[in-house]
């Protein structure tokens, strides 16, 4: 029998037993002389991790009576993590070495993060929901002041660790309750109890809380307070991370609990989270106009698109769930090409961060000029780059569900939230002269640059079969 | 009055009363000291309900290991109390009125609390039944058993913590003396003592 157990949940202890074994062998030997290939290692372990998984046949498995659940939805999300935080890895390399930060246990932790996201997107009981989300979330409070002479990054670090820890009390606290009702913390229990009693106030009290908890996980408004400043402190390949892996193992995380746990009660939460969406997206929109420096402002960028990719799942439905799952995946791919470029803002050897320093960029380098501006205009949603599709899924979703306010908002909002994004093309092609930025940029991250630009650009055919793959996930969460 | 309800009042008296103390005891380490009996006084309780593994793990691991080491801390680290105290008092007003303000919203709540019909049920089903197995044997078996899963990330997280705290705080100094148990193993008697014979009243 646990041998089963432990079939299904391979690919989580493959990874976990790598990590401590990369950790065992740095330690014995080279320490950090070794860390630049324990990084190439870690990110092809992950690759084939996720690729391992996406050939996994159709169909839902359970482990250790229930805690842990293997299906369509969770191996979508499992993919799509794996493979950017192994890219993100390759990209964090060179920037590391540069400010000398290039430590061995960056890519352990970030391997034991990754591990603790795919138990959250597998969790099928409270307790592995919490145990997956403190093993994800201890690592990234590490990893947010690995710069730990800087002032900032140890700042982001505490930041990011005492709402965490704030955060997480919630979510607690919201379970206690769930479990003082209905007896038990499974899932499937928590279903079965709801189905035959209905949603009692301390259930409802429960979901709440627990809702609270993991939108400051998500960094949707106005729980998105510490978001900002860790992404503004942190080295920036710790925030590429943060805006990538981690927002979907989160939103992977909501979708499961309130779909798997609350699946009958969708009035009740689809409510608070259209108010969350909503909120997000409008702060992200309005909030990021001020900002010039461009880490805050992919901060914000991202409190709204956490805000669309919720509006996904407020619908409460298949369809939205789908959306949801669509807009994560073009979000990761778009901003995996965003952060290759901002990792190589620099002049004379020091990181810039003001957008400013990009005036008439378009003169100096016009080929990464152009895909930056492919990507702004796919993060600002305008037709027909892909960004744009993600976009019509979940107002689609919304509106099929009876959430036009909601979608009215989110166009809205997509519009205000244009101008920020524009006014970085409008400095590359016509703002005033500056010195230019003078970093070379390593073939790696161009590639990943001109990649990601160019599926925004040539996914608008047919969006290379995601929302097939979306679909089916959808299905196997909802099932 | 059975013996038993008035132990539980002597204990659950002693535990509320210590617990206060902790927060309002003016030395810190009679804080600690405080902590301690109300540890006590909890174990206890958990004796009158039949935990009998959780009283002794209370006192042996709360009591004598994390008192201790609290007690460590306080007296070795030099903080001054008396100034963070000081700033509570600030606090404080605010503080309690929003306790208030939560503990009346959670008594509303209380009000109209329904538990599910089969939540008693459900609280037992993970444990085996206590006429077959004493509470060591029966969480033994859920903790390693049925819920390895959860105990083996526990130890992920720890790995975690400890990784931490050493990529955070560790530094390699080039500057200091290191013990090198090889070299000094290696030392030869012949190459690094020198035998003089000092002839009396002369001197080296």
């Amino acid at each position: 029998m646990i041998s089963n157990d432990l079939n299904t949940v391979l690919p989580e202890l493959l990874l976990a037993i790598y990590a401590m074994g990369a950790l065992m062998f740095a330690v014995y030997t080279g320490k950090d002389r070794v860390a630049s290939m324990l990084i190439w290692i870690t990110a092809l372990v992950m690759f084939a991790l996720g690729g391992w998984i996406a050939a996994q046949p159709a169909g839902a498995h359970m482990a250790f009576g229930g805690a842990f659940v293997d299906d369509g939805f969770s191996r979508f999300a499992k993919v799509l993590m794996l493979w950017a935080s192994g890219l993100v890895l390759l990209l964090s390399q060179d920037y590391l070495t540069r400010n000398d930060m290039l430590k061995f246990e960056f890519p352990i932790l970030i391997s034991l993060a990754v591990v603790g996201m795919m138990m959250m997107v597998s969790a099928g009981d409270l307790m592995s929901l919490y145990m997956g989300l403190e093993l994800q979330s201890l690592a990234l409070y590490v990893i947010a002041s690995f710069r730990r002479d800087s002032l900032r990054s140890t700042e982001a670090g505490l930041k990011y660790f005492v709402l965490g820890a704030l955060s997480s009390g919630m979510l607690l606290y919201g379970a206690s309750f769930i479990y003082g009702t209905t007896g038990t913390t499974k899932f499937a229990g928590i279903t079965s109890v709801i189905a035959t009693d209905g949603m009692g106030l301390g259930l409802l009290f429960g979901m709440v809380f627990m809702t609270v908890g993991m939108a400051f996980k998500i960094s949707a408004a106005p729980f998105h307070m510490w978001t900002p400043d860790v992404y503004e402190g942190s080295p920036t390949p710790v925030t590429a991370f943060f805006a990538s892996a981690p927002k979907m193992a989160a939103a992977g995380l909501i979708a499961r609990v309130m779909h798997d746990a609350f699946g009958q009660a969708t009035a009740d939460w689809g409510q608070i989270i259209a108010m969350l969406s909503m909120l997000s997206m409008f702060l992200g929109a309005v909030a990021a106009i001020g900002q010039t420096n461009i880490k805050r402002m992919m901060a914000y960028s991202s409190i709204g698109h956490m805000g669309f990719a919720l509006m996904g799942l407020a619908s409460g439905t298949q369809e939205g769930v789908q959306a949801m799952l669509i807009y994560m995946a073009i979000y990761v791919v778009m901003n995996l090409g965003v952060f290759a470029f901002i990792l190589n803002m620099e002049k004379d050897g020091r990181a810039v961060t003001d957008i400013r320093s990009l005036g008439m960029y378009s003169k100096t380098s016009p080929g990464r000029a152009m895909a930056l501006a492919i990507l702004m205009f796919s993060l600002a949603g305008i037709p027909p780059l892909v960004g744009f599709f993600g976009k019509l899924f979940v107002l689609q979703a919304a509106i099929n569900a009876g959430y036009s306010w909601l979608a009215i908002g989110g166009v809205i909002a997509s519009v205000i939230g244009a101008f920020y994004y524009l006014r970085i093309i409008y400095y590359m092609y016509f703002g005033s002269e500056t010195d230019a930025l003078d970093a070379k940029m390593p073939g790696l991250h161009y590639i990943v640059l001109a990649a990601s630009a160019a599926i925004m650009v040539f996914g608008a055919i047919n969006l290379f079969g995601l929302e097939g793959f979306a679909a089916a996930a959808a299905e196997a969460l909802l099932k | 009055m059975t013996i038993t309800l008035f132990a539980f009042y002597v204990f659950a008296t002693l535990a509320v009363g210590a617990g206060l103390l902790v927060v309002v005891a003016r030395n810190p380490v009679h804080s600690v000291l405080w902590l301690i009996l109300t540890f006590f006084s909890v174990a206890g309780l958990f004796v009158l309900m039949g935990a009998e593994y959780i009283a002794m793990l209370l006192a042996i691991v709360y009591v004598g290991a994390v008192a201790v080491l609290f007690l460590f801390v306080v007296m070795m680290l030099d903080v001054d109390f008396s100034e963070l105290r000081g700033s509570i008092a600030n606090y404080f007003p605010m503080g309690a009125l929003i306790g208030v303000i939560l503990l009346m919203e959670l008594g509303l709540v209380y009000g109209h609390w329904n538990f599910s019909e089969a939540a008693q049920a459900l609280r037992q089903s993970p444990t085996p039944d206590l006429v077959q197995a004493h509470n060591t044997l029966a969480l033994g078996q859920v903790i390693y058993t049925d819920y390895i899963y959860l105990f083996q990330t526990s130890g992920l997280i720890l790995l975690v913590a400890m990784i931490g705290a050493i990529v955070l705080t560790m530094r390699h100094r080039p500057d200091i003396k290191r013990q090198s148990v090889i070299a000094q193993m290696h030392r030869d008697p012949a190459k690094t003592m020198e035998l003089k014979d000092i002839k009396p009243g002369q001197g080296l």
